[in-house]
């Protein structure tokens, strides 16, 4: 057996108390390997949300460690791509500017960004609006932006909170299909966050199960290798087995509670 | 926003209604005059107001320069101090806890009872343009604030993420306020900006105003309600109306000006701004 790659990003026994007295996680572990497609599924407020600010280092966990073992630097923000649930883009600013923004912020100036804010564009098929601005696209269109801001740094790591939650199915289908698409197109790692056991057993490659507050991860579940899913994968039998398996780990966790 | 009703793309009808209504209250208060036989000194037709306009042109055209130079002037001041101390004040909590306070006071308390306090300490125009410029200045600086204030949680965390300098040291963390503040809460700030700016407007006329009427007795003022106060004092009661439509002019363009403003700053993504489709 050869020895297994290190993390990409490795969270050990991480507790994290909010400053009102909330435990949010205790004794919280899970390490992403590259090329992963890691799903964080649990219920509303179990701290999946928090899992994510603290491996972008927008919060740090009151206990434990988040470390990144492959790397020596310790400024890991430029290689993280974030998307919130919200799609959360400038409404003064066209949908380019919008693209823009973490270049920008990086120093990048308009001239020197423009091929890459085209190819985020080009990624996310939105070519054709990159001059429109928020106000005039749908939802999905929307989150798309969100998504190709996310890209404009080549992130190793695409950290997503809940991104398509607010969406109808149809749309969130497509989008689904397009994550997978280009997270095979970018060799990218992902971490996304979900409350929906359908939605983390198509995506997949490894399915995180977490407890309510405060949360830990109570059961991983292999999913399918990642990369773009066939036609037939979501009337498969492997999906529902999959579908069926989540479900049965989280009526375990509510049936438990209950004692 | 009632400019919408003004743009070419918005129902005629809006337009032409309120002219009508305007022509035939117009012409009752005209026919009432004439029918009624009512005294110039009591009330003048519209038409002996009209004439005394272009009669009193010279003397009304220089009130008018007058009041106008006090209410832009005092209005500019109001913006550039209000939105440098919404900045300030925004930039450190620290500037922010020890003078706010002191902003709410000022707006709380009448300002314009202090007109007559201030006519003693300054100069007559000083007075007054003192005047215009504090009952303008508030509402610059609590609705810049306020703008400021509102940018999307999320989308500073995205600063955070990108734009927040890795070192921690006093002058890099000002300089990422600083960029934080151009990049997302000036624009962010621009639509309240805007509608603290159209109070403003109205207000700073208001205060000067109310600052000319109190000097109005002392006697040297020249700007449109001296001009009332003045008519009234010698029963030149067409006068008086005239310097009232000038005033309600000016009113009326200030408003117009700052609504085309708002208009055009704000017209490819702001909700205020939008037409709404039929």
């Amino acid at each position: 057996m050869t020895q297994p790659p290190p993390a990409l990003v490795s969270v050990r026994d991480v507790t994290k108390v909010f400053s009102n007295g909330v435990t949010a996680l205790a004794g919280f572990d899970l390490d992403v390997f590259a090329g992963e497609f890691v799903s964080l599924l649990g219920p509303s407020g179990c701290g999946k949300s928090t899992v994510l600010r603290l491996i972008a280092g927008l919060a740090q966990p009151t206990e434990g460690i988040v470390s990144w073992p492959g790397s020596t630097d310790d400024d890991h923000r430029g290689e993280i791509g974030f998307v919130f649930q919200d799609p959360t883009l400038m409404p003064w600013a066209t949908v380019a500017d919008n693209v823009w923004l973490p270049l920008r912020l990086r120093g990048v100036s308009r001239h020197d960004a423009r091929d890459r804010i085209a190819e985020s564009l080009a990624l996310v098929g939105l070519s054709d609006f990159a001059k429109a601005y928020p106000r005039e696209l749908s939802g999905g269109m929307r989150m798309r932006v969100s998504i190709a801001r996310a890209l404009s740094l080549k992130p190793r790591l695409l950290l997503m909170d809940e991104p398509f939650a607010a969406l109808d199915e149809i749309a969130r289908f497509r989008l689904n299909d397009d994550l997978l698409r280009l997270q095979n197109d970018l060799r990218c790692t992902v971490v996304f966050v979900t409350h929906s056991v359908y939605e983390s057993a198509y995506l997949s490659s490894r399915i995180a199960v977490m407890s309510p507050r405060p949360g830990r991860i109570i059961a991983e579940i292999e999913g399918e290798t990642p990369g773009p899913r066939t036609k037939e994968f979501r009337t498969s039998s492997r999906y529902a087995a999959l579908c069926a398996q989540i479900s049965q780990v989280l009526l375990d966790q509510t049936a438990a509670e209950r004692l | 926003m009632a400019f919408a009703s003004m743009s070419p793309y918005g129902n005629p009808l809006k337009l032409v209604l309120p002219l009508i209504v305007f022509a035939a209250a117009v012409a009752a208060w005209e026919a009432v005059v004439h029918i009624e036989g009512i005294a110039p000194y009591i009330l003048p037709a519209p038409s002996l107001v009209a004439r005394t306009l272009v009669a009193d042109w010279p003397l009304l055209s220089r009130s008018l320069l007058t009041t106008l130079g006090t209410t832009i002037t005092g209005l500019v001041l109001a913006v550039l101090g209000g939105v440098l101390l919404a900045t300030l004040l925004s930039l450190s909590k620290i500037v922010e806890y020890s003078l706010y306070p002191f902003a709410v006071v000022l707006q709380v308390t009448p300002v314009i009872a202090i007109a007559p306090l201030l006519l003693i300490y300054m100069p007559q125009d000083a007075a007054v343009l003192a005047c215009a410029w504090l009952v303008a200045f508030f509402p610059v600086l609590s609705n810049t604030m306020l703008g400021l204030q509102s940018v999307d949680r999320n989308l500073m965390e995205l600063f955070e993420l990108y734009g927040a300098p890795a070192s921690q040291s006093a002058s890099a963390r000002l300089r990422a306020r600083l960029k934080a503040l151009w990049y997302l809460r000036r624009p962010a700030a621009l639509p309240a900006f805007l509608a603290g700016l159209r109070i403003a407007g109205g207000l700073s006329l208001i205060g000067a105003v109310v600052a000319e009427m109190a000097a109005g007795s002392a006697g040297a003022g020249s700007g449109l309600a001296y001009r009332i106060i003045e008519s009234q004092y010698r029963l030149n009661i067409p006068r008086l109306f005239a310097a009232l439509v000038l005033l309600a002019l000016t009113g009326i363009a200030l408003f117009v000006v700052l609504a085309a403003l708002n208009h055009v700053l704000l017209r490819r993504w702001h909700e205020s701004a939008l037409q709404r489709e039929v």
